[in-house]
């Protein structure tokens, strides 16, 4: 994760507090949204950004999950994200995010 | 009418030390994290320069060899040798290290590139070989220094080192003491992108069969800003190239726009040219060494060579309609707008379906796009997946949303409008015009008669705006022949109609 996105993901959870934020990632492939979920779960796998060694075990969830889909108006969700549904590897991602909440989100 | 392409040049630069020194993914390491792993793990999974050049999507960008010929070879490419590789292709070449640095050297007109006497005397007459270095270009070649004189520049006054076979062969020096944007490491990141420049503009005259003095106009699109600290970004990339290049009747200027600059340049020089103000404008596009081993991280982990070590370059001629070679169709031209919105259906929407429904086409009227054409055998191990691959199924399910393809369609819509991607993952290097040269040829030997370019720009990392970019436009066969048969129709009708007109003036005089 680009470490000004993860600046910006450590200071949310310092003003609004880690049990109020949920994080929405967008990634095209399974195995980038699991290292975006595990960045703001388990901290940074690369060690490079400010989330290094920070657990902050946030939830996340792919915009394609189903629990997250179901959270948005059918008509908006078609329109923005209608067409990458039908691209990604949905199964693969909720795989990958499902691992990485299972074992490192605080908050569910 | 429209302006044609008359040629293109792709290039590249094989530059493994700059991975290291200058690769701000290892930049950033050596300052987050000094005594990694990673740090010490890199130099052995750098490649030779005869691997690189072996290197099949390398030997497809010079023009070695076609998208379609890649297509062909088994994932991964790393691990592949291309046979009868070569250092020059149809496009251009990739050249070695201790040739570029000496090059390099010729497009620094301030004195802040220094190299040691010995390295230019070895390597001198390598460059000279090279068939498309000219002599004015030699004849910049500077005899170089002492290194005890490189040595004290390097740890006395912050200059940035060049290296080669791990040894520091010479230097960047600043070229102001206190102005960031003249620092070493800018000094050596703007040289660089204008020595690549300059490969590519040389290679683009000679590939389109033009004299340098026909060139009246070059655009640069790279992503890089040259300036001081009263204009950081005040250019002109285009018009220092030029004047190394030899182009002595061009003027130019730069444009920006991410990795989007390309397709934005293209479309400036095509309307500057078929509007008259210049009859031959040049877009062209250094590499990047900010971007050397962006990935590599994820390429040494996977055990892998690291493969992002070249810099890489392009230039694409536009001229006015010859009536043979494929034209730009400026009535066919997609644009992400400020309401377009970020989701990435907006985003292909108003790029390609758009544009297309405007020209009263569908998706399946272009038989070749081209988007952003990163090699995958890059961007997969580092878990961006395919990106050629993942734009193709995204026009092809927008084509299914519009009703225009069947469902069941979009697995061999990649095949059959697609391409496998080769270009070194330098930004707007691969965006949408690594393809315009092969794109040339297959239209001129009918293989093909449209293709869309497409340039995307991630606008939000420059933190002005948080908006993305994009603008695609179409090559398609050349219709001069068609628009002066209607033109002809016409001449004669307005010819009839004077003569009637005449006719009606006479009867009436008599009739006074």
């Amino acid at each position: 994760m680009d470490l000004e996105n993860q600046k910006r993901v450590k200071e949310f959870a310092e003003q609004y507090g880690p049990e109020n934020v949920v994080v929405v990632v967008g990634a095209a492939e399974g195995e980038a949204a699991g290292l975006a979920a595990e960045t703001v779960t388990a901290g940074d796998p690369t060690y490079a950004g400010p989330l290094t060694g920070v657990q902050l075990g946030l939830t996340v969830f792919h915009v394609c999950e189903p629990e997250l889909k179901e959270e948005f108006d059918p008509e908006v969700y078609d329109e923005q994200v209608g067409m990458m549904e039908m691209v990604l590897d949905v199964d693969d991602i909720v795989e990958e995010m499902t691992a990485i909440r299972d074992e490192y989100c605080k908050y569910l | 009418m429209n302006s044609v392409i008359k040629g293109a040049s792709y290039i590249l630069a094989h530059t493994p030390e700059m991975v290291i020194h200058n690769g701000t993914t290892q930049t950033t390491e050596r300052i987050v994290n000094p005594d990694g792993d990673y740090l010490k793990a890199l130099p052995s999974h750098l490649r030779s320069y005869e691997d690189c050049v072996n290197y099949w999507p390398n030997q497809v960008y010079i023009g070695n060899a076609t998208p379609d010929e890649l297509a062909e070879v088994a994932f991964p490419y790393y691990d592949k040798t291309k046979e009868g590789a070569s250092r020059y292709g149809k496009f251009g070449e990739i050249m070695p290290e201790e040739e570029f640095l000496i090059l390099a050297q010729c497009c620094d007109v301030f004195e802040v590139l220094l190299l040691e006497k010995g390295f230019v005397a070895a390597n001198k007459e390598k460059l000279a070989a090279d068939p498309i270095i000219t002599e004015d270009i030699l004849a910049r070649v500077q005899e170089g220094v002492e290194l005890s004189e490189i040595e004290h520049f390097v740890n006395d006054e912050h200059a940035e080192g060049l290296y080669h076979a791990g040894q520091l062969v010479g230097c960047v020096k600043r070229a102001h003491d206190i102005d960031v944007n003249l620092s070493a490491e800018v000094m050596h990141e703007n040289i660089m992108t204008k020595a690549t420049s300059v490969l590519a503009l040389l290679y683009a005259v000679k590939n389109a069969g033009i004299s340098k003095d026909d060139v009246e106009y070059v655009i640069d699109c790279c992503e890089e800003a040259c300036g001081d600290m009263n204009q950081r970004g005040g250019g002109n990339f285009a018009k220092a190239a030029a004047e190394i290049a030899g182009l002595k009747n061009a003027t130019g200027s730069d444009a920006r726009g991410f990795c989007a600059g390309p397709s934005h340049a293209l479309v400036e020089a095509a309307s500057l040219v078929k509007a008259g103000a210049f009859k031959c404008v040049l877009v062209t596009g250094g590499g990047c060494t900010a971007k050397l081993g962006m990935n590599g991280k994820n390429h040494v982990e996977a055990g892998m060579p690291a493969l992002e070590d070249c810099l890489g370059g392009f230039c694409v001629v536009l001229m006015e309609n010859d009536g043979v070679s494929p034209e730009i169709n400026l009535d066919i031209l997609g644009r992400h707008t400020v309401g377009t919105g970020a989701a990435p259906q907006n985003v292909i929407g108003s790029l390609v379906a758009d544009p297309l429904e405007r020209a009263g086409l569908t998706i399946n009227d272009i038989d070749k796009y081209s988007p952003e054409m990163q090699n995958p055998d890059i961007t997969k191990p580092a878990g961006a997946g395919d990106v050629p691959m993942a734009n193709y199924k995204m026009i092809a399910a927008l084509a299914v949303k519009k009703g225009w393809l069947d469902r069941k369609a979009i697995p061999t819509f990649a095949k059959e409008h697609g391409l496998t991607g080769f270009a070194p993952t330098q930004g707007h290097i691969p965006s949408g015009v690594p393809y315009i040269g092969f794109a040339r040829e297959d239209i001129l030997a009918g293989k093909i008669k449209k293709a869309m370019i497409i340039g995307k720009g991630s606008l939000f990392l420059g933190r002005m705006t948080n908006l993305f970019d994009g603008i695609s436009f179409v090559i398609q066969a050349n219709t001069a022949a068609e628009a002066q048969k209607e033109a002809g129709v016409s001449e004669e009708e307005v010819k009839g109609l004077i003569a009637k007109a005449m006719k009606e003036f006479a009867a009436s005089l008599l009739a006074e």
